[in-house]
């Protein structure tokens, strides 16, 4: 390996962390327009990050100390070496066969890190917020997986990211249906609205972070800024060929009319604001350009608009959807997927 | 300055202490967040726990039972933070001065637990979210 290729490499982690925050800028700002409202400046998330750098950490007294302070340690790390295996995949195209098992593990890794430090601070709230994060854990890992399978069958086996990112399994019915489902787990991993039962500011009081502060809180947010990189990444490898100018003209076409519709829809229900509309043609143009990202913000909107337009489940309900109508829903897909593959049938 | 402050000033978040208000100070902060103040173009966020907090707002009178949990609340937030008594009852007691239930005004009860503790008042009963936001802002300045 050449001395370039090493920077490069360290290079990664802060371009991640910058771009985490970005994107976590880009939840709050575009959660604000749904809501009416203008919004946090740019540099807020960053800003966010370095004044708890510069708070106290207070440790609770029956907490198991190094447990506490590992956690999001533990879970910062997992993120990060996500995203680097998907920065491999992604610019490097290195085939290294079996990456997407080891992302499928780590993908849990940030969950784990959460229930370990919500159950080592000695907090009622941070121990009902760890038991509901354990149950949405199980929940949605089945129909992850499950949605992994049809894209395993869709490309016909491939088991390495960049091997899958060659392939768009979401332009046939089985693909859709196990991207749409993919999504929701997404959501919930992510700890976005209709799953954020383990946070539920407004019962738990920020549930399993609830004594975390100073320093390792900071680490916390820095860490889920990255997941909002890492994870719509990795649906965009498995589902929607990846980052590549290929397919300029197929997913990036349909994610920059699924954008506008969304857009304009938005802007006759409510009447006012050039903004949408500018933002629009901005998004238009810009994901006809940047086939590659565009994907990546389609599915970044996708996520906030289903953040934005739901209440919180309970955790009984989420349980029911993941394992009743997701499985089911999955199941059928690969049904569809072999079947597809059988007879030669690329659209099912 | 040190880039603590700094930074301080650009991102607050703020955790809400009840101490014994009549709901319409509270009624009153809740508004900054609506779409027509919107305080989070700010950095201003409402958070669940004290210890991610940066400010206390109070509101109302403390009264003797409220006492120890507002105590326990500073003790519990992570410092720096900076303690604002919102409305006439929390900066002075108020309508409630002299009462039989009342502890003190806040700034008293805390400088007692914590004799350098920041505060800056947002007088008013109930204060106007315009008030509050100026309150805030101005004070920040003054740090
Ligand atoms: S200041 Fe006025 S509005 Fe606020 S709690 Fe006291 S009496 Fe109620």
């Amino acid at each position: 390996m050449s001395l370039f290729t090493v920077l490069l490499w360290i290079l990664v982690v802060p371009v991640t962390i910058v771009l985490g925050l970005a994107a976590s800028w880009i939840v709050r700002k575009v959660s604000a327009l749904v809501q009416w409202r203008v919004g946090p400046p740019l540099f807020q998330p960053a800003y966010d990050v370095i004044k708890l750098m510069g708070k106290e950490i207070l440790i609770p007294e029956e907490a198991n100390k190094s447990v506490f302070m590992m956690a999001p340690l533990i879970g910062f790390v997992g993120v990060l070496l996500l995203s680097l295996i998907l920065w491999n995949a992604l610019a490097v195209q290195r085939p290294f066969v079996g990456d997407v098992i080891v992302a499928i593990y780590l993908m849990v890794l940030p969950s784990l890190a959460l229930i370990l430090g919500g159950s080592s601070s000695a907090s009622p709230h941070a121990s009902i917020g760890t038991a509901r994060e354990m149950k949405l854990v199980m929940g949605y890992e089945l129909p992850l997986v499950l949605a992994f399978i049809v894209v395993l069958i869709k490309t016909g086996g491939q088991l390495s990211l960049a091997g899958i990112s060659q392939q768009v399994p979401v332009l046939s019915i089985s693909g859709m249906l196990a991207f749409i489902v993919a999504l929701l787990c997404v959501q919930a991993k992510l700890g976005f609205v209709p799953f954020d039962i383990a946070e539920a500011e407004t019962e738990l009081g920020s549930g399993v972070l609830m004594e975390y502060s100073g320093a390792l809180l900071a680490l916390w947010k820095v860490m889920q800024a990255v997941m909002l990189v890492a994870l719509p990444f990795f649906l965009m490898i498995l589902f929607l060929g990846g980052y590549g100018t290929n397919h300029l003209t197929g997913v990036g076409a349909i994610s920059a009319i699924i954008l506008l519709i969304v857009f304009v829809v938005g802007r006759f229900m409510s009447g006012r604001s050039k903004f949408l509309d500018v933002m629009a043609l901005l998004s238009f143009i810009g994901i006809c350009i940047l086939a590659g990202l565009g994907k990546y913000v389609l599915i970044l909107v996708l996520l906030i608009l289903i953040k934005n337009t739901n209440p919180r489940l309970k955790i009984d309900q989420a349980m029911k959807f993941f394992w009743g109508f997701c499985t089911v829903t999955l199941v059928v897909s690969i049904i569809l997927a072999s079947l597809g593959n059988y007879y030669n049938v690329s659209w099912l | 300055m040190s880039w603590k402050m700094w930074s301080l000033k650009k991102s607050i978040w703020v955790f809400h202490v009840n101490t014994g208000a009549c709901n319409n100070c509270d009624i009153e902060i809740v508004n900054c967040l609506t779409p027509k103040y919107d305080i989070e173009r700010f950095g201003i966020k409402l958070v669940g726990s004290p210890r991610h907090a940066d400010a206390l707002l109070v509101t109302g009178v403390v009264t003797l039972q409220a006492l120890p949990r507002l105590l326990e609340v500073y003790r519990q937030t992570a410092k720096p933070c900076v303690v604002f008594p919102i409305g006439a009852c929390a900066c002075d007691t108020g309508i409630f001065y002299n009462g039989y239930h009342v502890a003190g005004p806040v700034d008293k009860i805390i400088r007692e637990e914590d004799p350098n503790a920041i505060i800056a008042y947002v007088p008013g009963c109930p204060p106007k979210p315009e008030a509050m936001i100026s309150g805030v802002m101005k004070a920040l300045s003054a740090i």
